[in-house]
């Protein structure tokens, strides 16, 4: 995987989620504050513009300049959540042109540990991590097992009571809604998988 | 949707040219969303920095100037300021005292500013963060993110502002920005939704005789879903609330908040009932606020928030302030 894969990954997060914004904060409306699709469509729009501003030369540079980026653009939690997991992401995979699966799902793990610590929050809280963690246990089989177990992750948020962000002030009253967070992350992970 | 506004993407520059244009005393930084006080830091003073997202005017912009805040950095409607916002507002009021980040506990707040503040400590600045935790809707915090940051937030921007107006050094602010919170409580009711602007319709729907019980600032649901009831009933509920985790006692400050459609008379309505409610409990209002204060955009309802006084913080409230949003004794 070089340089060209992962801007084309990010490229198609950027279109996934424009097209699915309207999707995103409609689940946000039900048990958060209605910008979760508005926001990552403000931050990915923004790196998009990064990335044509100064293209990047290696896989890292395209991961830190994303997470930097969605730092700096997005707020909320989103922001600084996902803006941590590209940015160890970055770091992770280090200064090379190419990035073996086997690095990618080492990467994935550290940040998946760098998230949980920023959001002190564990499975089974109802959030991101509901998606992302299962996909980061199957990214060494294979980017198409890593996309449905976050899809499946983030279906099974249904029926959590969330623990963690705003959804849980709502407390029993979360239950019955998908989390915004972990679906944002499943279609993070699905664009891996089509890149 | 009908919103006095130009486009929605515009909604918070807009809003911030507004208040350049009508207030002299700030200076507003449009394109980094940064208000400051237009006199720059007071050197010797500790420097206080708050922020949120946008949507609770006159919260935290209008709480910038002599008494209360040196800067303030507003994000989209309902979404918190980015660190680099944060980063520029602290080195702007840094007058050599360090600098206090008084931060409502929510997640996406919680999370820009303690980034801002580790990357200010990288520079050598000096900062401490207080977070406001006030509202008792919110109650298991090992299920929950913790109590939401509200109305209490004022009061702690309030105390702390005027007590490092009087020269306090940052450790000694801080502890009163942590007094302040831990004697105050809140607890808000939602007669209907708001409309978000990048939503464009009400982010829940309630029925003609629906409220929402136990709210927070941001247009969200509630803990629960009531029937609408009388005045004294609501605002008994509220304060039920509010003295069974903290029991009044003494001398109480009280703000009877709007939530940004509620009319004043409705307010003025619920303080004769918490007056009322505190001299039953053989406590005084021996301070109050009525009116909009910490909002959310077009929601109708109100929010009473409390804390109980001494005299230090009495004197403290009775500082003279000069904010577009809070003014008095000067």
């Amino acid at each position: 995987m070089d340089t060209a894969f992962f801007l084309r990954w990010i490229a198609a997060v950027t279109e996934r989620v424009r097209a699915d914004r309207d999707h995103l904060t409609d689940l946000d409306r039900a048990i958060g504050d209605a910008d979760h699709g508005a926001n990552l469509d403000r931050g990915f729009t923004a790196v998009e513009e990064a990335l044509a501003g100064k293209p990047p030369q290696t896989p890292a540079e395209v991961l830190t300049t994303t997470g930097n980026t969605l730092i700096r653009k997005v707020g909320g939690a989103s922001g600084p959540l996902y803006g941590t997991l590209f940015r160890t992401l970055g770091r992770s995979v280090g200064d090379v042109a190419e990035v073996s699966q086997e690095v990618l799902a080492e990467a994935f793990a550290q940040a998946l540990a760098a998230v949980m610590k920023l959001g002190s929050a564990q499975e089974g809280d109802k959030t991101m991590i509901d998606a992302l963690a299962p996909a980061v246990q199957k990214m060494r089989a294979s980017l198409e097992a890593a996309a449905q177990a976050a899809h499946d992750g983030a279906r099974a948020t249904t029926p959590m009571r969330a623990r963690k962000g705003r959804a849980s002030y709502l407390g029993e009253r979360s239950i019955g809604h998908q989390d915004p967070g972990a679906t944002s992350m499943a279609l993070v992970i699905d664009a891996l998988r089509a890149a | 949707m009908k919103k006095l506004i130009n486009a929605v993407g515009d909604v918070v520059p807009d809003t911030l040219r507004g208040m350049a244009a009508a207030h002299p005393s700030l200076r507003v930084d449009v394109e980094n969303r940064i208000v400051l006080r237009a006199a720059g830091p007071t050197p010797g003073k500790v420097g206080l920095v708050s922020g949120g997202g946008s949507g609770h005017e006159p919260l935290h912009a209008g709480f910038v100037g002599y008494g209360m805040l040196d800067a303030a950095c507003p994000g989209e409607v309902f979404t918190s300021p980015v660190p680099d916002q944060m980063i520029e507002a602290t080195k702007a009021v840094d007058g050599g005292a360090g600098v206090l980040h008084i931060v409502k506990n929510y997640t996406g707040d919680v999370l820009n500013f303690e980034m801002a503040a580790e990357l200010c400590a990288d520079e050598g600045a000096r900062v401490v963060s207080v977070l406001v935790d006030d509202d008792v809707a919110v109650q298991d915090s090992t299920y929950t993110a913790g109590r939401r940051g509200t109305g209490a937030t004022l009061f702690v921007e309030k105390m702390a502002g005027a007590l490092a107006e009087q020269g306090a050094p940052l450790e000694a602010v801080a502890a009163m920005a942590r007094t302040v919170d831990d004697r105050s409580r809140s607890f808000g009711v939602a007669f209907s939704a708001c409309t978000v602007p990048a939503v464009g319709k009400p982010t829940f729907d309630l029925g003609p005789t629906e409220i929402e019980l136990g709210i927070g600032i941001h247009g969200e649901p509630g803990r629960s879903r009531g029937g609408f009831r009388e005045a004294r009933e609501l605002v008994r509920l509220a304060m039920d609330a509010i003295d069974a985790d903290l029991p009044f006692s003494g001398d109480v400050l009280v703000m009877v908040n709007g939530m940004g459609a509620t009319p004043l008379m409705e307010l003025y309505v619920a303080y004769g009932e918490v007056d009322a409610y505190l001299r039953e409990k053989g406590a005084t209002a021996t301070r109050c606020l009525v009116g909009n204060y910490v909002t959310s955009l077009d929601m109708a309802g109100f929010a009473i928030t409390t804390c109980l006084l001494d005299a230090e913080l009495t004197s403290l409230w009775d500082h003279p302030v000069e904010t577009p949003g809070l003014r008095w004794g000067r």
